[in-house]
């Protein structure tokens, strides 16, 4: 069923890690994939996961749920391995042999570099509701404005596509009834054959989409929607104590991961 | 004689997710052939759930639905089966149709059960009859005529599969009165023609007392009430018990037993309402 698919991914709670202003959130996530990609030997490798393992217990998410979400780069994750396994110069591991010693380590190293990368970004979205989230990158973006980036336009895009996303599940799960209803089979056939049985989906659904966005439209103009000029935010984001700490934190281990690399740890 | 039987039908959404929920509960039922149903319920009470069931788009979580003694979920096949046979139209219709023009999207179901060119020719303009659609506008785009233009077309696609019950949900949401009633007058005209089974879903108690022969109302996923109109609205406490009413007229009805104008209130009707009062006035000037 269409409707079992999580979106946005948003895991509603309330630990430390979920009241922390989206702001600091997306500023420790930047932070901690600059630390990710110090880090070369395996000291400051187990510093990045010690760090992600208490980030996951603070903020009460299950390694269950992350490597749920995993799933779907693990062909990603394991050609990254075996590319880096094989095309490591290095020792051999036994006279003749195409792998090295260093390419088991690097293929190790790599696939942890990008899983610990994943699971990061994971603990933003989990935690962040997305409208909390666009509302942090709009902040955060705002210098860009000076530049003529439409900012405001661009985040006010992006959370109106997310809320419209379950909104177009539903949609696509009732038109594929209704034509399941007059016999139209999507499971069965050629590539071709189930390529063209999408379209008494599609069509209806563009034609859906174009009437709601005329709608949406004219009921934000008819609100007096001009634009983010002078507009002011029913929830405006505070910084708190919290956030001040966490920043800290983040500095600190970015710190701590460039003074062991300094080492040669 | 009974073409469906639904047995113990029980249907929960999301399973194994928190956001687990019971959709009916416990509905067993027996559908003659040739009846005319009327499903009625507030929202949320499982109507739309059920129908959904009885042309296996949705599979039971427990429980089991019988075509003509023989269950509906068996296999692929009985699946794909039961949906030529059981002609299910969805709330808002208009919003499926997709072909260039009203025919194509007529045609879109006689061609998936694979008929001959011909038969869905004859399949086509018999539908658009049936559905109250002029020939003159089997050319056009879909798109571009009215709402309940559009309605109309998506029932004739249905109704073009020839389905032996033919089940609409809220066919008339949406439509003015007018538009309403016709819609009404061209399912009793297909019935009539075709013998086949009709089942509405409907929050209008004056068409369920008008064009309905037996009323099943659903309340939390559960069937709390079965029987002719008579039977059902002379329950009037228990309906709105549960949110629903009873016609007009039948309110009417009841306040002027009340004051003893009426002989009694089992009035379902604006005719018989009508016819009532003119009688209780004859006899009052004799």
């Amino acid at each position: 069923m269409l409707k079992d698919i999580t979106l946005g991914q948003y895991f509603p709670g309330e630990t430390p890690v979920h009241r922390l202003d989206p702001r600091t959130k997306l500023i420790l996530v930047v932070l901690y994939i600059i630390a990710l990609f110090q880090a070369d030997a395996w000291p400051s490798y187990l510093l990045v996961i010690l760090v992600t393992l208490i980030c996951m217990g603070i903020s009460k998410i299950s390694l269950k749920n992350i490597f749920k979400g995993l799933k779907p780069m693990l062909f990603i994750i394991a050609l990254t391995a075996i590319l880096n396994l094989f095309y490591t110069q290095g020792t051999p591991v036994r006279e003749g042999w195409i792998i090295t010693w260093e390419g088991i380590d690097r293929a190790v190293k790599m696939m942890l570099r990008i899983t610990l990368l994943i699971t990061g970004t994971f603990l933003l979205t989990y935690t962040t509701s997305p409208m909390a989230l666009t509302d942090g990158l709009e902040m955060l973006m705002r210098p860009l404005k000076k530049l003529k980036v439409p900012v405001h336009e661009m985040t006010l895009m992006m959370s109106m596509a997310l809320r419209f996303i379950p909104t177009l599940i539903e949609e696509t799960d009732k038109i594929m009834s209704a034509q399941k209803a007059r016999g139209a089979d999507f499971e069965t056939g050629s590539l071709t054959q189930r390529a063209k049985a999408l379209l008494p989906i599609l069509v209806p659904l563009f034609v859906s989409s174009f009437r709601r966005a005329d709608e949406l439209a004219i009921a934000m103009e008819s609100r007096c929607y001009h634009g983010g000029e002078g507009r002011t935010r029913m929830n405006q984001l505070k910084y708190g104590r919290n956030d001040y700490i966490a920043l800290l934190l983040g500095v600190l281990f970015l710190a701590a991961v460039n003074v062991m690399k300094h080492f040669g740890l | 004689m009974a073409v469906l039987t639904v047995e113990n039908l029980k249907h929960i959404y999301s399973i194994g997710t928190p956001f687990e929920n019971v959709g009916i509960h416990d509905v067993s039922l027996t559908i003659g052939q040739g009846e005319r149903i009327c499903l009625l319920g507030h929202t949320g009470s499982g109507k739309s759930t059920f129908v959904q069931h009885l042309n296996a788009l949705l599979q039971p979580s427990s429980g089991s639905v019988l075509l003509d003694g023989e269950n509906i979920n068996k296999n692929k096949i009985t699946r794909r089966d039961v949906k030529r046979r059981v002609g299910l139209v969805f709330q808002y219709p208009e919003y499926q149709l997709f072909e260039e023009t009203v025919y194509a999207d007529i045609a879109f179901g006689p061609k998936n059960m694979k008929l001959g060119k011909e038969e869905i020719d004859e399949r086509v303009h018999e539908a658009a009859r049936f559905a109250g659609v002029d020939d003159s506008l089997l050319p056009c785009s879909p798109l571009e005529l009215s709402g309940g233009q559009k309605r109309r077309i998506a029932i004739a696609g249905v109704i073009a599969m020839r389905p032996e019950i033919l089940i609409l949900d809220e066919p008339t949401a949406g439509l003015d009165p007018a538009g309403s009633r016709q819609i009404f007058e061209n399912i009793r005209s297909y019935r009539e023609n075709s013998g086949a089974t009709v089942i509405v879903v409907s929050h209008s108690m004056e068409d369920a007392a008008r064009f309905f022969d037996r009323l099943i109302v659903f309340d939390h996923g559960t069937v709390c009430m079965d029987g002719s109109p008579e039977e059902v609205f002379s329950r009037a406490d228990k309906l709105t018990e549960i949110g629903l009413n009873v016609p007009k007229a039948t309110e009417l009805a009841r306040a002027l037993y009340r004051r003893g104008v009426l002989p009694d209130a089992a009035v379902y009707t604006h005719e018989q309402l009508l016819r009532a009062v003119l009688q209780a006035g004859g006899e009052a000037a004799c």
